[in-house]
């Protein structure tokens, strides 16, 4: 079975600070990591492969340095590697991201499945996986915490708020996967090593690449445009409590019952 | 469709234009550039590069189409068993203040299998007209099918503005409905505004984890099209002296493609806790992780007929089900009370708790940011503080 991963460089948004001062997010010293769910995917994708052959492409989209995590999932076990960069392509949204991923994916030809991470942890949209799916024609199973691969279909476990339903697709078919499905395994130090060496099996894909215009793509070609990012405030004038348990409870809950907040009556 | 034209008499062949083309779309033969259609992407960059002003082209320019005949805000209301979901109801409310600023109607879009008068319901919570499609193939969500059906509603009639919830189901359908018939989409928003001047739709989400807002327009695309997080809105009490037309709608199958095939649907036995829901909630973050600790919070959640819930870290250690978390990769909350109890206050689960009315901050850590974020607050060990608070509500 061949398969596409999709992976996304993303900072590590646990890290993300704010500078108290311009309220800007602080990006230096902020590490790039692969996309965590996307990392599930691709051990999903390495665990396909390895039971019933074929290759594992990652694919990914990001500035020069995205390179790092194609490496990296190249030392997990993965055969080949794209990086789809270009100036062209910055900026861009949903719509554009899956048109450029769409074309890429195309070009590649031959796959059965398209695995990716539900979500990536700097926008948490989930739309790529579905806009890819339709933009191939191919069905999609999103919200996947088990798999299982039949001849020439897929049978998945996705979760539902209040439960879980089991759904079966035939390949092609494009699959989000959620972090309950598996445990990734490390890349090696020797995997690693390889995945610098000139020869390593990565290539690099720009516009002309994938045969698109500057217009399809990154801002220009994106339907939805951010006209304004800001910092969440929090808008409360705080009261301090104080004295002993007993009395700081007396205080508050006779202060909530004046507003007229029922407590257990 | 632009092109690149080269002046061949001005052209000295000197290669400056192939330089500053990222894509090798140029070429130099006898001296001449050639362009090279298939390389280009049509990005400019050689425009400026031509010393001898032999290169010129005319890019695309991008207008805002006329969208005049797109009118009115659509709600999809999810439904299961003739049941609708909460979080559409919370649309309605929030699409009708969007509409009345609009002076446009408000549409519930509703698909399903013997949905019938039930749907006057959404007529009661704001809806002006409610659409509805039934099939017997509407009757268990699938993906391609539900995009099929609303496609092919919003051709024939043009919505302004279409909202459907960030719910499981919502955010399956929405970006595949989006790619289907070209709609720009934002997703999880957290408010919905109308700009004043241009009368867009301005959608405002978290990004980066909840550490900064942003507020995206679609300017290019009809129907704007969000997806809202559930817990967000407020829906509108019911008024049943509301008044609105139920049209039955038929959607032609024929050419709809549904590719999967569902082979079993399991729900959780017991009905998992809905914090959306709930008046009044005691959380818990790091310090509850233990027996005793979810006991002190368990007693007064019971003293004062609320619900517990925690931050990440209090599933991930397993001591309550992930339907309890609240924050940005759990719930989001509004209840009347929210107790904050030994938590820290990241700004994750602030983005979950931020809508509650009164927040109470219970922290040993007088630094902690969660007082920032609170009406009340007591500096304090919760050990201490929780069983007073209960002992006070109980009268004892």
């Amino acid at each position: 079975m061949d398969i596409v991963v999709l992976v996304k460089q993303v900072p590590n948004t646990t890290e993300v600070r704010i500078d108290p001062k311009t309220g800007n997010l602080i990006r230096e010293g902020v590490e790039s990591i692969i996309n965590p769910e996307d990392r599930h995917a691709l051990e999903a994708a390495l665990q396909i492969r390895d039971n019933t052959g074929g290759k594992v492409t990652v694919l990914s989209m990001g500035p020069p340095q995205a390179i790092d995590g194609i490496c990296e999932a190249l030392a997990m076990g993965a055969d080949r590697g794209i990086l789809l960069s270009d100036r062209i392509f910055a900026g861009a949204d949903t719509w554009a991201t899956s048109t450029t991923l769409g074309r890429a994916i195309r070009k590649i030809e031959q796959f059965d499945l398209v695995l990716a991470g539900r979500q990536a942890v700097d926008g948490d949209t989930a739309q790529i996986g579905p806009q890819v799916a339709e933009y191939l024609g191919i069905p999609q199973l999103t919200y996947v915490q088990k798999l299982e691969v039949r001849e020439g279909a897929v049978i998945a476990e996705r979760a539902l708020e209040d439960g879980c339903e089991h759904i079966e697709a035939p390949t092609p078919v494009l699959v989000t996967v959620l972090s309950s499905l598996n445990e990734p395994r490390y890349p090696t130090v020797a995997g690693l090593i390889d995945s610098t060496r000139p020869r390593a099996p990565i290539e690099i894909w720009n516009g002309a690449d994938l045969g698109v215009k500057a217009y399809e793509v990154g801002l220009a070609g994106s339907l939805t445009q951010v006209v304004k990012t800001f910092t969440p405030k929090g808008a409360r004038n705080t009261q301090y409590l104080e004295g002993s348990p007993a009395a700081v409870a007396a205080q508050l809950i006779d202060a909530l019952r004046k507003k007229e907040i029922r407590l257990g009556e | 469709m632009s092109r690149i034209e080269i002046d061949l008499d001005k052209c000295s062949g000197c290669g400056m234009c192939s330089r500053s083309c990222p894509y090798q779309a140029f070429e130099i033969q006898d001296k001449k550039a050639r362009w090279i259609e298939d390389r280009c992407t049509l990005c400019g960059a050689c425009l400026t590069s031509c010393r001898f002003e032999a290169l010129s082209g005319e890019m695309p320019v991008r207008e805002v189409p006329d969208f005049s005949d797109y009118r009115d805000v659509w709600v999809f209301v999810e439904q299961h068993d003739g049941r609708f979901h909460r979080s559409g109801l919370e649309l309605l409310g929030c699409a009708r203040t969007l509409a009345d600023d609009l002076g446009q109607r408000v549409a519930a879009v509703v698909l399903g299998n013997n949905v019938g008068e039930t749907a006057r319901q959404l007529i009661e919570h704001g809806a002006d007209r409610c659409i509805v499609v039934e099939n017997s193939a509407l009757g268990y969500y699938q993906t391609c099918t539900y995009a099929h059906v609303l496609a092919k509603l919003i051709g024939k009639y043009k919505p302004n503005i279409l909202l459907l919830a960030a719910t499981h189901l919502g955010r399956d359908l929405a970006p595949r409905l989006a790619r289907r018939v070209g709609l720009g989409l934002t997703a999880d928003c957290t408010r919905l505004s109308i700009d004043p001047d241009e009368k867009i739709l301005q959608q405002t989400r978290p990004a980066f984890g909840g550490n900064i807002m942003a507020t995206i327009v679609t300017r290019f695309s009809r129907p704007q099209t969000a997806t809202v997080r559930p817990g967000i809105m407020k829906a509108l009490d019911p008024d049943p002296a509301r008044t609105g037309d139920l049209i039955a709608e038929q959607v032609d199958m024929a050419e709809c493609r549904e590719f999967t095939k569902v082979l079993e649907c399991v729900m959780h036995k017991d009905r998992p806790v809905d914090l959306t829901a709930a008046k009044i909630i005691v959380a818990g973050g790091r310090p509850v992780c233990s027996d005793r600790g979810i006991g002190v919070l368990r007693d007064f959640a019971d003293a004062v007929g609320g619900e517990i819930a925690c931050t990440r870290v209090v599933v991930e250690e397993g001591f309550l089900p992930p339907e309890r978390q609240v924050g940005q990769t759990g719930r989001t909350v509004r209840p009347e009370v929210y107790f904050a109890c030994g938590i820290s206050g990241a700004i994750q689960h602030k983005a979950g708790m931020d809508g509650s009315r009164y927040v109470i901050a219970i922290n040993k850590d007088r630094d902690a940011p969660i007082f920032e974020m609170a009406d009340y607050a007591i500096v304090g060990d919760l050990f201490e503080i929780l069983p007073a608070l209960t002992r006070a509500v109980k009268g004892e």
